[in-house]
């Protein structure tokens, strides 16, 4: 999930008729987005209260004449707070009183430039637009003050919601001014001047949620809690296999349970499937029990396609054998080959991560309206744009005619980011006329997910008389997520290369990172650190074997092969770095050093007693451009039951806008990570995904996650990078060393609950 | 109606007359317009359905209405409805939600949790809150929270 991958969809869009979604990069701020023209043109269903306001002089604020202040949210709120935090920024610029401010959130439109909220980025690739939208309206603020007294603007500063004359004393509030500022013209760029970190009010101190209040009183809406008047509720059933197609359906029994008003079928995608509904057969209903319950009813016969015969277990074995045989050279140094002698101190290891499933607590749901020629959606989705593009295409209508209004989501993880099933809603609602809510069941959520990759991975090293690697090699085969874009797509592109494999930070002089080839079964897509979670588990576990092998001390010898501080040179390497420059977002190993080091002082690392059973385990992962360093305590009983006391994670993510927030999302990877390790499974017989619901694809309960996790945040000034996936990759590894500490057993494959960690009888 | 079925939630009376095997969850949510009942998994395991049957923690999601004859339902919307709650306002203090979508659920079980356990220790809320699942993984401060909660006055 990061910013350059909605560059390389792009690509893979191209043929698509709703590409233009995806055009808009995510660090690019519009020109169009400064003037208070920029919205007129808008008909009032695609205004915000914001462009309503007496005084707007840009899409992201609005002052009306009292005083309030409207401040747009454009990324979607899945529990990361970005709905309150990147507003908050705006409010610090403008020195507005955050008491004083609503938040708006915005439908899909290209005016703001990317809406897709995933890739942890909305802070990295906002943070210096919003500020300057703050500023902008702060600066013609002053302007109109000063107008009003007849003295210069250099003379008027602002305070909380005001307007300041020193001088004399004179303050006007913002509502008083907003009339005045309008019809000012608004300043370039260049003419706004930003306030020095020491002024901040509320960057780096941060804010509660907007929405505290309405999330512990059950009155905040969700995607699942939409409603319009004479809507109908659908549910669907799905072909059962991936690529399969409706041969003949019998609705007779359906249509007699009450309150079931129709079937109606939809057609099945044609490839690739992007962001097309599944296809199947739709029951309306007059409640969501009822369409449930009709959709029981359906008898049907299925053609199951090309994926008939797919068999995880059998592809396991497949995706294993490619990884143990050479593939396409992704960075190399040296020569790997010359070392690897059949002299050599060489020591091999395979991992293997399944695919794995989002389960969001809300499952999938929209509500769609198509009424004069244009759809409204409500819909729970990180991406609005992509919900105009797909139902656009899908109907055969413009972009513009797209309403996406989005409510806040119960969980996204980067299922969300996939709009299918609002374009179902769409298409149901196209056919009958009326508002049409589709709520998948949690059944429908685990079945017909964007999987993440199942990945098989081999590594190799050569080492000296210290146990040191002279040469090291690195192979991952998993099948890639540009295949719903592409059928033929078997290679791991770029971007997800760059997920913690082409940048394996060890200062080896020899070294080799390849990958392989891989057929997609069933639609892959980003989940949570995405790439991250299976590079970062083989590598950061191999290094853990290659440290006990050499009878070292673990977090020692991970910093010895870093080694010393540098910056990673991709010189001739393929490195999208999420998006993000290298000049302002270099690879820097001293940062990764750092929060290692800090790591092994907060969690007492060589230092606490534990008893038997009990391990530490240590790992480091740089993802989303934020440097991670997790150390796990783990207890492992005889009958093999797991229990983490303890987890301590250091993080360097640059600048941290808000940090309690911030914790929240470390403390929240944490207990994601427990779920892929412990549990996290998705396999497929005859093409059918064996896993149904929260039994038999368990996620971690409150007894199961760790008991404390322990979050310390390095204090920086670096640029702000990801906060709400980068705490994933590292725990995995972590918590698996402990366990080989606890129990002697080496985790090479996930989940745990494959392994027997008790004592054999 | 001769076979509807007469319940309360929350103070008001109600009488269904409509296919007894509805889950109670849908007919709050549908029919009755009371969303902050969260849907999540349809089979009663993840709890985002939980709400008070006689006081009791229960998931709505598998319980047909044809069972609650008589009874008293609460849910979240009539939690803090004059004055949030002490599990509520903890859940405030301490940042609990993320997402949000659980945490209805996780309130009405703590709450349930807090009346027959009212200290409860690490164990008792590993029990009584392990029916209850988020996906964001608020639990630590869930934990903090229920905790906090045991030690304000009712």
């Amino acid at each position: 999930m990061s910013a350059i991958e909605n560059v390389s969809r792009r690509g893979f869009l191209k043929g698509l008729a709703g590409a233009g979604a995806f055009v808009l990069g995510a660090c690019y701020a519009p020109e169009m987005l400064w003037g208070q023209q920029s919205n007129d043109a808008r008909t009032d269903d695609a205004r915000t209260d914001a462009d309503k306001a007496a005084f707007h002089p840009n899409v992201f604020v609005g002052i009306e004449t009292d005083g309030t202040v409207w401040i747009v949210a454009h990324r979607s709120e899945m529990g990361t707070v970005i709905r309150t935090t990147l507003p908050m920024v705006l409010a610090d610029e403008l020195d507005a009183d955050w008491k004083r401010v609503k938040i708006d959130q915005a439908i899909g439109d290209r005016r703001y430039g990317d809406q897709n909220t995933d890739g942890s980025h909305s802070i990295r690739s906002f943070f210096d637009v919003v500020r300057l939208s703050g500023a902008t309206a702060r600066l013609m603020l002053i302007q109109a003050a000063a107008q009003q007294w007849e003295v210069p603007a250099s003379e008027c500063k602002t305070d909380l919601h005001v307007v300041v004359h020193s001088a004399s004393g004179r303050r006007l509030g913002y509502g008083e001014l907003a009339t005045a500022a309008s019809k000012l013209p608004v300043p370039t760029k260049d003419q706004v001047q930003l306030k020095p970190k020491s002024a901040w009010r509320y960057i780096g101190k941060g804010m509660t949620s907007y929405d505290l209040t309405d999330l512990v009183t059950g009155k905040a809406v969700y995607g699942m809690d939409a409603h319009l008047d004479g809507m109908v509720f659908a549910s669907i059933e799905h072909p059962p296999v991936f690529g399969g197609k409706l041969k003949s359906v019998d609705n007779t029994d359906a249509l007699k349970v009450s309150g079931v008003s129709q079937t109606i079928v939809i057609d099945p995608f044609k490839p690739p499937p992007a962001f097309q509904p599944l296809g199947g057969v739709a029951v309306l209903a007059n409640s969501t029990w009822a369409a449930f319950q009709g959709r029981k009813k359906l008898k049907i016969d299925w053609d199951n396609g090309p994926n008939a015969t797919y068999d995880s277990d059998q592809y396991k074995k497949e995706l294993q054998e490619t990884a143990r045989n050479p593939a396409k050279v992704i960075r190399a140094q040296g020569d790997v080959d010359k070392v690897f002698t059949p002299t050599a101190q060489t020591f091999e290891g395979e991992y293997y991560v399944p695919l794995l499933a989002h389960a969001p607590m809300e499952p999938l749901v929209a509500l769609a309206e198509f009424k004069d020629g244009k759809v409204h959606a409500w819909a729970p989705t990180q991406n609005p744009q992509a919900v105009q593009a797909i139902v656009s295409s899908e109907l055969g209508i413009s972009k513009e005619d797209v309403i996406c209004h989005v409510t806040l989501l119960g969980g996204g993880f980067g299922r969300k980011s996939k709009p299918d099933y609002v374009a179902e809603a769409a298409v149901l609602a196209h056919k009958v006329g009326r508002p049409v809510k589709v709520v998948w069941t949690r059944e429908d959520d685990i079945q017909f997910d964007y999987y993440n990759a199942v990945a098989a991975m081999y590594m190799k090293a050569a080492l000296d008389s210290n146990g040191k690697p002279t040469a090291w090699l690195q192979r991952s085969v998993f099948p890639p997520i540009t295949s719903i874009f592409d059928v033929n797509a078997v290679y791991g592109d770029p971007p997800h290369l760059a997920q913690g494999w082409t940048d394996m930070p060890y200062d080896v002089p020899n070294l080799r990172i390849e990958n392989g080839p891989a057929k997609a079964h069933v639609r892959i897509g980003w989940l949570r650190s995405v790439a991250n979670i299976y590079h970062g588990f083989a590598v950061q576990t191999f290094t853990d074997e290659l440290a006990h092998r050499a009878k070292r001390d673990p977090a020692d010898y991970l910093l010895e092969l870093i080694g010393q501080p540098r910056t990673i040179d991709f010189k001739g390497v393929e490195y999208p770095n999420y998006g993000a420059s290298l000049e302002t977002y270099p690879w820097e190993t001293g940062r990764l050093r750092r929060v290692i080091e800090m790591v092994i002082e907060k969690s007492g690392w060589g230092k606490r007693k534990l008893g038997k059973g009990s391990g530490l385990g240590i790992a480091a992962h740089r993802s989303f451009l934020t440097y991670v360093a997790t150390v796990v305590e783990v207890e492992v009983n005889d009958q093999g039951d797991i229990r983490i006391p303890r987890v301590d994670i250091v993080v360097d993510a640059g600048l941290v806008v808000n940090p309690e927030v911030t914790k929240a999302q470390f403390e929240g990877a944490a207990v994601f990570g427990t779920s892929v390790a412990r549990s996290g499974e998705i396999t497929a017989k005859n093409g059918v995904i064996e896993q149904s619901n929260f039994d038999s694809y368990p996620v971690a309960r409150i007894n199961e996650v760790p008991y404390q996790t322990n979050v310390y945040l390095v204090e920086s000034d670096a640029p702000p990078a990801g906060v709400g996936e980068p705490g994933v990759p590292p725990f995995i590894p972590a918590l698996c060393n402990a366990i080989y500490v606890a129990t002697g057993k080496r985790i090479r494959e996930l989940p745990l609950s494959r392994t027997n960690l008790g004592k054999e009888s | 109606m001769a076979n509807a079925i007469q319940f309360k939630v929350n103070g008001l009376a109600h009488s269904f007359d409509g296919d007894p095997d509805t889950p109670l969850l849908w007919y709050l949510r549908d029919t009755l317009g009371l969303t902050g009942t969260k849907f999540g998994c349809g089979v009663g395991l993840c709890g985002a359905c939980t709400i008070h049957k006689n006081g009791d923690a229960i998931r709505a999601c598998i319980t047909p209405v044809s069972s609650l004859a008589g009874t008293e339902i609460r849910t979240i919307e009539d939690i803090g409805a004059n004055g949030l709650h002490p599990v509520q306002k903890m859940w405030m203090q301490f940042n609990v939600p993320q997402c949000g979508y659980c945490q209805s659920g996780q309130i009405m079980q703590a709450i349930a949790l807090l009346k027959s356990k009212p200290k409860p220790s690490d164990d008792d809320i590993d029990e009584g809150m392990a029916a209850n699942i988020c996906r964001c993984g608020t639990y630590q401060r869930i934990r903090a929270a229920i905790k906090a909660a045991a030690q304000e006055p009712a």
